[in-house]
């Protein structure tokens, strides 16, 4: 199944920020960066309609406020930055995953037998990104996916999220601070100056 | 078989022991002697009082005036709930919840009790019904604010890890269901542990009064029984209805953890 549907923001408002209005095509990555505080992470929580906010957000014809909200973030799945583990081990999380997932990214089948509690930040962070996709989501809203991995394993990643974000035609909405890995995987790229995202490069 | 009048003079031996205990943590600068006196001189004011109240009571026993006792045993448990939370639902919510599943447990069971298995005549004969609503009530109250604190501090503790699972898709449900296993858990605890050390570990306070009383142990022994079973009966479904209710209104129509529902622990 391709997920073809758009992710579109109408008028969308929450905390400082100033409405957004933009519209991401199925299969295209949009990069957000700005300063620490600047409300990325609650815009990315406001799609994902864990804060209350104006304005509206659609997922193709679908609109959000008209899915009850479990239903919604299942659809438009956000990936924090810091991930949460509620079981003691890996294989509660991960009843979906792929194996070939696991593996692109470092992990043998036997990381399911593996105690969270003995998770390094970057294991944590590959495996939240496995466990989100592995949901069947139909966009994803990622916050600084690869922020806790050392170069090599974020290219790594960056690649496996790339090739799934075509294959499954998802929009995406991607946190970024790096500029390199912002011209690597960025369709279009918004900043937010004071306030309002205003599109970087569009001058340049 | 009569019970042995006490007399006052004989009560006053008993407190002049308090005061000697009093003196000693006082000597031994353990800071507590005031607090020991005060909570000493209220329990025979409170009492004092509940045993007037309980006379007149007892003596009109009409149904009006039981069921205005009762109301107000009632909702002094529900302000002693809402006190015992660290963390408690703004608004008024704390003490609604608390009273309501109170109200919804303590009641039905006793009225239960009363007219089903004990049956009074009448029914609510104040000799019975207010003893057994009031220990049933004090019950209830501490598995009640036992749960909701547990509930409520740890959903404030564990806010991250409860929003990445609504992230995930999961219904409210779902993402706080360990939290209300856990807190069901530890308003039930007590009264479970209650019953598993009855008659070994301790002989519960009603039953010993009864038999102190001329009762015959078996009998004494038949009503402890019923009335443990009781206490939980109400202990139980008031735990259910509290926690039921009180994660409900810690998530909004859309399913979003909102925890500025809470307020801030008093320093």
């Amino acid at each position: 199944m391709t997920a073809t549907d758009a992710l579109s923001l109408k008028r969308l408002a929450v905390g400082e920020l100033a409405e957004v209005s933009l519209t991401i095509a199925p299969g295209e990555v949009h990069c957000l960066s700005g300063p620490s505080g600047s409300g990325k992470s609650r815009l990315l929580r406001a799609v994902a309609d864990l804060e209350p906010h104006d304005g509206e957000a659609w997922l193709g014809e679908t609109a959000q406020s008209s899915l009850a909200g479990h239903a919604w973030r299942a659809r438009v799945m956000l990936v924090p930055a810091e991930s949460q583990w509620w079981g003691d081990t890996v294989g509660e999380h991960l009843a979906d995953a792929r194996l070939d997932d696991l593996e692109t990214l470092g992990f043998a089948a036997e990381v399911r037998d593996w105690q969270v509690a003995r998770l390094s930040s970057g294991e944590k962070q590959r495996l939240a990104l496995v466990r989100a996709l592995s949901r069947e989501p139909s966009a994803l809203l990622l916050d600084e996916p690869t922020a806790n991995l050392d170069d090599a394993t974020a290219r790594r990643v960056e690649a496996w999220l790339g090739a799934r974000i075509r294959e499954r035609g998802w929009p995406v909405i991607w946190v970024a601070h790096d500029p390199a890995q912002i011209d690597r995987v960025a369709d279009r790229h918004w900043r937010i100056v004071e306030g309002r995202l205003e599109e970087a490069g569009a001058w340049a | 078989m009569g019970v042995i009048a006490l007399a006052w003079w004989q009560l006053a031996l008993a407190a002049l022991m308090v005061v000697a205990l009093a003196g000693c943590t006082m000597v031994a600068r353990l800071g507590m002697g005031r607090s020991l006196l005060i909570a000493a001189a209220r329990t025979v004011i409170q009492l004092g009082l509940v045993g007037l109240v309980l006379e007149a009571l007892f003596s009109a026993a009409r149904f009006h005036w039981v069921v205005l006792m009762a109301m107000g045993m009632l909702l002094i448990a529900g302000r002693e709930v809402m006190a015992r939370q660290t963390r408690r639902l703004r608004g008024g919510w704390a003490f609604g919840i608390g009273t309501v599943a109170m109200f919804l447990s303590s009641f039905t069971v006793t009225v239960l009790t009363l007219t089903v298995i004990i049956g009074p005549e009448p029914w609510y004969q104040p000799q019975y019904a207010i003893p057994l609503l009031g220990m049933m009530l004090g019950n209830t109250m501490t598995g009640v604010a036992l749960a909701l604190d547990r509930l409520t501090d740890t959903a404030w503790r564990q806010r991250a890890v409860i929003e990445n699972r609504l992230m995930l898709g999961q219904r409210w449900q779902e993402a706080i269901g360990d939290i209300r296993r856990e807190a069901m858990r530890s308003g039930m605890m007590p009264m479970i542990n209650a019953m598993a050390a009855a008659g070994v570990v301790s002989l519960p306070g009603m039953m010993t009064g009864q038999i102190l009383a001329g009762s015959p142990p078996a009998l004494a022994v038949k009503y402890q029984i019923l009335v443990m079973f009781t206490i939980t009966l109400g202990t139980g479904f008031g735990t259910l209805a509290a926690v039921a209710a009180g994660s409900r209104r810690l998530f909004d129509g859309r399913e979003r953890l909102r925890l500025e529902r809470l307020s801030a622990p008093r320093a």
